[in-house]
């Protein structure tokens, strides 16, 4: 049904006709006609953020649990400037959100006007893709094509620029299946013969691993149970990258842990000995990867990924096979039960022989203390406290987050948000709103450091006004604390700057915005302390005060090997060498 | 701590990235990418190239078909076989483009560049000039008592050794189109 409207009563409805249900934004001149369609409608919640950075982390909090593309709306120039860093986190992580900016009329684009901003150049390159919208009867198209674009393929970002005379401008509008069918159609079914040839090399495989990644997530939900089928029934191991976790379930049996820089040893080693390895819906990252000339060096590789580009990359591989992860499973699991359900029995005893001996290594211990909170025990703690609730964690950046991948257990995919690929302290606290506006019954829990955490904590106040009851679990440990430990591995201990000095009281803070704050400094009273913050019904920071110098292991340190992991406190010294030391 | 042992020019894809540079040998490649004729989409290519470290020797473009409003880019790259190979799928991942066409190894290809030649000179000189210029069956464009500008179309090395002999004659100014190139046959 084409229908004529202005165009920012277009920009709502197409929100609506693509499924919308919440914005993220902040309004400015340049958006203010599409305010006032907001205004005048009940389908569509706006949540008022306090920075726009927080509004795009919270779409991506949104995407990432739902599954849903995550929608954030804000103003010209200092509107759209402020929503970089989360573009490019979403570009980096695959998080399909669809970003809205006003603009300057088009009549004054060019002229240096005020809030004016080349909005699409700036982000040309941290979008999937981005348009500048001069036509009123070009905007519905548009949207419903950014839609299509932000979700399609290898998910990611989109920004639409729209100057205010074309929201003023009346134009037709198209609701999505009146649009025009968009050309961009990637290839979502695997090649069959490479598939084919994928199960020949697993049926004889004597140590083959499963390395997952976030694709196994965008695929959707059949995906993870696809991959739970073949894993379980081929008893091959699976390690999960940062982004993959809860994928593969960690109670399942064949979960070998996280892989990594600061993975578990057992996942690292089987990477590195394995005989076959195949990679689904992960992309050879740096911090997977180590020095990459002995990556994995006597191993087969199959790599499935949805992006044409992210094959061969960074690491060759035998056997590539560009699809959807999900549409892949579902082949690979036919052709080998076909093939008559082949596995190489005696080798892949043999091989998780080998596993549990790595296992029994136990590369997560820690030295405990009766006297001070130690972060991983804090994480324990919580994790034997909130598992089985219906439970999602996000988190900030820094060593928290990677002992929470640590010590923090998932059993399905979308309940597990931290920003992997950019590394974006200020994440969390947004991005755990954003998936309790998605989620309002559900335990919602933002890992934080202190540091961190502070980056974007004006999002406590849009916590409070649409009473999202998020959980903030500080571990504070008064450092920039993974900046700390690699000036103690790197630079001779010389920890420049990497104190957090003049810290906020914490618990005043939460209670300055209305929320609840408590503060934990001994082991003893950790228990209590987690349970009256789950149990409050409302915003809530806990200030755990965690051991000041601790550091994260297992930990590869740049430019070594798998197998060159450093386990704990002992022998780090001279561990990272010259050339190792300009890599991040 | 002593100095890092990292050859320059080192590839920055990844952290770890530490290969050497000059162990494969690089390879110039002619690329043809089809792509929609929409606003930025110039911007959207270059930017790849500049953005991850890819060389641009020479590119051109213009709208090919202005009812389907598709533009032809071509442009001539260099790198080792595995960035030829990125450099082709980071393009084809491009939501406006349609087709990525590697001319260099996709069978027979013809490569021409349009040049412009400006020659000051008299006397033996602005004989010369034009002697050579005939045999390169370049055209005499434009022509004053003291100059003139030559045209000629041909592949870039024969531009390259025309600009070489002019260079003692007077050459003073040059201005080249940069490569365009199909595939032959049908
Ligand atoms: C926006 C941003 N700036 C700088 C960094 C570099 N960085 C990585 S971790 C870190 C320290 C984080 O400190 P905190 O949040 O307290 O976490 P901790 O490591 O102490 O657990 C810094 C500064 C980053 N990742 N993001
Ligand atoms: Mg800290």
């Amino acid at each position: 049904m084409s229908r004529q409207m202005t165009g920012a009563r277009m920009v709502v409805q197409a929100l609506k006709d693509q499924g919308v249900d919440v914005v993220f934004g902040y309004p400015g001149g340049a958006v203010l006609p599409i305010y006032d369609e907001i205004f005048q409608q009940n389908d569509i919640r706006h949540i008022l953020v306090r920075h726009e950075q927080g509004a795009v982390h919270m779409a991506e909090g949104y995407a990432r649990s739902t599954g849903k593309p995550g929608v954030a709306l804000v103003t010209s120039g200092p509107g759209a400037t402020n929503a970089v860093t989360g573009l490019t986190d979403a570009l980096m992580d695959s998080i399909p959100i669809v970003v809205l900016t006003g603009q300057v009329p088009t009549f004054m684009i060019g002229t240096d006007g005020f809030q004016e901003a080349d909005t699409v150049g700036i982000t040309r390159p941290c979008t999937k893709h981005n348009w500048l919208v001069k036509d009123t009867e070009t905007l519905a198209q548009t949207l419903h094509q950014a839609f299509h674009v932000a979700t399609k393929g290898r998910p990611g970002p989109v920004l639409i620029d729209i100057p205010k005379d074309v929201q003023f401008a009346t134009g037709t509008y198209q609701g999505p299946r009146e649009a025009k069918q968009s050309r961009y159609q990637p290839k979502v079914k695997g090649d069959i013969d490479a598939i084919t040839k994928l199960v020949e090399m697993m049926e004889k495989a004597e140590r083959p691993v499963f390395y997952t990644g976030g694709g196994v997530i965008n695929s959707g939900p059949a995906a993870s149970q696809l991959l739970r089928e073949l894993a379980d029934a081929t008893g091959i191991p699976v390690t999960s990258t940062l982004m993959g976790l809860g994928a593969y379930p960690a109670s399942g049996k064949n979960w070998i842990g996280m892989l990594g820089m600061h993975g578990l040893y057992e996942a690292n080693l089987a990477m590195h000995d394995c005989d076959l390895m195949i990679n689904l819906g992960a992309r050879f990252d740096d911090r997977i990867t180590g020095r990459i000339a002995d990556f994995s060096p006597r191993s087969k590789k199959a790599h499935v990924d949805i992006d044409p580009s992210s094959i061969n990359k960074v690491i060759h591989v035998d056997v590539p096979i560009v699809g959807d992860v999900g549409h892949v499973l579902e082949d690979l699991l036919k052709v080998w039960k076909a093939r008559g359900r082949k596995v190489n029995k005696e080798g892949l005893a043999k091989w998780w022989g080998q596993i549990d001996q790595w296992k029994a290594k136990n590369c997560l211990s820690y030295k405990p203390s009766q006297k001070t909170i130690k972060p991983q025990y804090a994480l324990e703690r919580l994790e034997a406290l909130t598992r089985g609730r219906d439970r999602y964690i996000t988190t900030e950046v820094g060593q928290h987050q990677m002992w929470a991948a640590q010590f923090l257990h998932f059993d399905a995919p979308n309940r597990w948000m931290t920003s992997g690929g950019l590394g974006t302290m200020g994440y969390g606290l947004p991005a755990s709103i954003g998936v309790q506006i998605a989620h309002p019954d559900a335990l919602v829990i933002n890992v934080a450091g202190e540091a961190s955490w502070l980056m974007n904590m004006q999002e406590m106040g849009t916590a409070m006004q649409f009473r999202a009851p998020v959980k903030q679990f500080i571990l504070n440990n008064e450092r920039l604390g993974m900046v700390r430990q690699w000036q103690q591995l790197l630079h001779g201990e010389r920890y420049s700057s990497s104190w957090s000095e003049s810290l906020p009281d914490f618990v005043k803070l939460a209670e300055a915005f209305g929320a609840r704050g408590a503060k934990v400094e001994s082991p003893k009273d950790m228990d209590d302390a987690i349970m009256a913050m789950i149990e409050y019904d409302g915003p809530y920071i806990l200030d755990v005060m965690v051991e000041k110098h601790e550091n994260c292991f297992p930990m590869i340190p740049s430019g070594k090997p798998h197998n060159e992991m450093l386990l704990g406190d002992a022998s780090t010294e001279g561990a990272i060498q010259s050339g190792g030391a300009v890599l991040v | 701590m002593s100095a890092l042992n990292i050859k320059k020019g080192s590839s920055s894809h990844s952290a770890y990235d530490l290969r050497d540079p000059n162990a494969q040998v690089t390879e110039s490649h002619t690329l043809a990418v089809l792509v929609d004729n929409e606003a930025g989409v110039l911007a959207r290519v270059i930017g790849l190239f500049s953005g991850r470290g890819y060389n641009i020797d020479s590119l051109t473009v213009a709208e090919v078909d202005h009812t389907g409003h598709r533009s032809r880019i071509t442009v001539v790259t260099r790198g080792t076989p595995s960035v030829i190979e990125q450099i082709k799928a980071q393009l084809g991942r491009l939501v406006p483009v349609h087709e990525v066409h590697d001319l260099t190894v996709e069978g027979p290809s013809v490569e021409r560049e349009l040049a412009l030649f400006k020659v000051a000179g008299t006397g033996e000189k602005r004989i010369e000039a034009l002697r050579l210029a005939e045999i390169f069956r370049a055209n005499v464009v434009d022509s004053t008592l003291q100059s003139f500008v030559f045209e000629m179309t041909g592949t870039p090395a024969k531009i390259d050794a025309f600009a070489e002999l002019m260079r003692p004659l007077g050459l003073a100014d040059v201005a080249r189109t940069g490569v365009a190139a199909l595939a032959r046959g049908v």
